[in-house]
C-alpha cells in the first residue's frame, strides 16, 4: 500500500498544509497582540521572527524546488513574490475602506491611525509588486509596461492613493484631516473592484485570477509560503505604523 | 392681520420634508446668477479650454488623421483642465464674507449644498462643452456620425461624472494648505475611470459604432455618476463639519 509515490504525495499533502498553520499562528499572534497590550512589545519580534524564518524556507523553495512554469521558464518564479504583494496591497486598501467607514461612524485616533497606516504600507507592498510584475514582463510580454486594463487600473489606483497620503500632509489639524481623508479614502475605494475585476470585465492581456485547483500543487505550496510570509510581515508594518501615527497624534495635540 | 407663527427653532437638526429640494434650487440659483453677473470668469473659462484645444494640435503636429481620432480624447482634456479651474472657484466663491458659514448658520442641509453645487458645476462643464465641442469638431475635422442626442447624452453624463467627486474635493481642497496642487493631485486619478469612458464614448461617435460598443460606454459613465452622486450626497455634510 504504501508505496514511495504515496508516502510523497502525502508527504506532500502535509507541506502544503504547513503554511497554513503557520498563517493561523500569526492570526493567533496578531489576536494576542490586540488583546493583550502586555504582549507589544514582544509579539511583533516573534512574528518578524516567522517573516525571516519563513523566507529562508521559501526562497529555495521558490527559486530551485517549485517546478519551472511551461511557458515562462524560471522568470514565473517572480510571481511567488508579485502575487502576494498586489493581493494582499489590495487587501490593505479594503482595511483602509473599513477603517474610513468605522472612523466616519464613530470618530476615534485608532480608525484614523489604522486608515494612515494600511495605506502606507499597501503603497509599499503595490509599489514593489508592480515593480517586480514590470521586470516580470520585460522577458514575457517584451514590453516592462503597456496600457493594458488591469495594468492602468493598478498604476490608477497608486497615484489616487498617493493622492490620499498627500492631502493627509496637507492638513495639520487633526481631525478635520481624518474626516476628510475618510472621506476620500472612500470615494478612492470606488476603483478598488475595478481593478480586480478589470481582468474579467475587459479583455486584457493580463491572466485571470487562478486558483489552487488549476495550479501545480508544489507551486500553490510555494504561493502559500509566500502568502504567509506576507501576512505576517503585513501584521508587523501595519501595527507598528499604527503605533507610530497614534503616537504622532499624540505628540500633535500636547503642544510643547 | 396674519395668524401666530409656530416658533421656528434655532437650530433645525433635520430641514422640513421638501426642504432639501428647496435648499438645492435655492443654492443653485444663487450659483448661477454669481455666474452671470461675473461673465468675465465664465468666459475666461471657456477661453482656456479653446486655448487648450489649440495646444493639443501643437503637440500633435499637422497630422491630421491622428488628430481627427483623437479628438474624443482631447475635448474631455480640455474640459477637465477647465473643471479644476471651475471647481476651485465655485469654493473659493464661498470663502470670502465667510459665506459658507453663513449658509451653514442658516442652516442649510449639507446635502442640499452639495447638489446645488455639483448641479452648478455639471452646468458650467456642460457650458464649457457647449463651446469646446463645436470648436474641436472643427479644429480636428470630426465629424458626428451618430445622431445627436447621444452626443448630448454622453457630454452630460461626462461632465456630471466629473462634477459630483470634483465639488467634494474641491471642498476639501478650498480649505487646505496648497489647495491649487491638491485639487488635480486628488482629483484626476479618481476621474481616469469615468473619464475612460466618456472619451471612448465620445470618440465612437465621431468614428462610428461599427461594434455597437457604445451603449456599455455609456452605462459606465452612468455607473460612476450613480456612484459618486450617492457618495458625495451622504459624506458631503461630514466635510462641512470640518470646515
Amino acid at each position: 500500500m504504501f508505496d514511495w509515490v504515496a508516502s510523497y504525495s502525502s508527504g506532500l499533502q502535509a507541506a502544503l498544509w504547513a503554511p497554513l498553520v503557520l498563517l493561523v499562528f500569526v492570526l493567533a499572534l496578531t489576536l494576542t497582540h490586540l488583546v493583550d497590550r502586555g504582549s507589544r512589545s514582544w509579539v511583533w519580534k516573534v512574528l518578524l521572527g516567522i517573516a525571516v524564518l519563513m523566507f529562508v524556507v521559501q526562497a529555495p523553495l521558490a527559486l530551485s524546488w517549485a517546478p519551472a512554469e511551461r511557458y515562462m521558464g524560471d522568470t514565473g518564479r517572480i510571481l511567488y513574490m508579485h502575487v502576494p504583494l498586489i493581493s494582499l496591497a489590495m487587501a490593505l486598501l479594503v482595511i483602509n475602506f473599513g477603517a474610513s467607514i468605522a472612523y466616519l461612524m464613530r470618530p476615534s485616533m485608532t480608525a484614523d491611525a489604522v486608515a494612515e497606516a494600511s495605506v502606507s504600507v499597501a503603497m509599499m507592498y503595490g509599489v514593489l509588486g508592480t515593480l517586480l510584475g514590470a521586470i516580470w514582463a520585460k522577458p514575457t510580454w517584451g514590453t516592462w509596461w503597456t496600457w493594458d486594463p488591469r495594468l492602468t487600473t493598478s498604476a490608477i489606483l497608486l497615484v489616487i492613493y498617493t493622492g490620499y497620503l498627500a492631502l493627509r500632509r496637507f492638513v495639520d489639524e487633526q481631525e478635520r484631516r481624518a474626516t476628510w481623508s475618510a472621506v476620500v479614502g472612500i470615494l478612492a475605494a470606488v476603483n478598488i473592484p475595478v481593478t480586480y475585476f478589470s481582468v474579467r470585465w475587459w479583455r486584457s492581456i493580463h491572466q485571470v485570477q487562478s486558483n489552487p485547483s488549476t495550479v501545480d500543487p508544489q507551486m500553490v505550496m510555494v504561493l502559500r509560503w509566500s502568502y504567509t510570509m506576507f501576512i505576517a510581515l503585513l501584521v508587523v508594518l501595519l501595527y507598528q505604523r499604527t503605533l507610530d501615527a497614534l503616537e504622532a497624534r499624540k505628540r500633535e495635540s500636547t503642544p510643547p | 392681520m396674519s395668524e401666530a407663527q409656530p416658533p421656528v427653532p434655532l437650530s433645525a437638526s433635520s430641514p422640513p420634508p421638501g426642504g432639501i429640494l428647496r435648499a438645492t434650487l435655492a443654492i443653485l440659483g444663487k450659483d448661477l446668477l454669481l455666474e452671470w453677473r461675473t461673465r468675465a470668469r465664465l468666459n475666461a473659462l471657456v477661453l482656456f479650454s479653446l486655448a487648450t484645444l489649440l495646444l493639443f494640435s501643437f503637440a500633435l503636429g499637422p497630422d491630421t488623421a491622428a488628430l481627427r481620432r483623437s479628438a474624443g480624447g482631447y475635448v474631455w482634456l480640455a474640459i477637465l483642465f477647465a473643471s479644476v479651474l471651475s471647481l476651485g472657484e465655485s469654493f473659493r466663491v464661498e470663502a470670502e464674507n465667510m459665506s459658507l458659514e453663513g449658509l451653514r448658520l442658516l442652516p442649510v442641509d449639507g446635502r442640499a449644498l452639495f447638489l446645488g453645487k455639483a448641479i452648478g458645476n455639471t452646468l458650467v462643464l456642460c457650458a464649457v462643452s457647449l463651446v469646446s465641442l463645436p470648436v474641436a469638431i472643427g479644429l480636428f475635422d470630426a465629424e458626428v456620425t451618430l445622431d445627436a442626442g447621444r452626443l448630448v447624452l454622453v457630454m452630460l453624463a461626462g461632465c456630471a461624472g466629473v462634477a459630483a467627486p470634483g465639488t467634494v474635493y474641491a471642498a476639501i481642497a478650498a480649505n487646505a494648505k496648497a489647495r491649487d496642487v491638491l485639487l488635480p493631485l486628488l482629483l484626476f486619478p479618481i476621474l481616469i475611470p469615468s473619464l475612460l469612458a466618456s472619451v471612448k464614448a465620445t470618440a465612437l461617435i465621431f468614428q462610428g459604432d461599427a461594434m455597437g460598443e457604445l451603449s456599455s460606454w455609456l452605462s459606465l459613465s452612468c455607473a460612476f455618476d450613480v456612484l459618486y452622486w450617492g457618495l458625495g450626497y451622504f459624506l458631503f455634510p461630514r466635510i462641512l463639519e470640518e470646515n
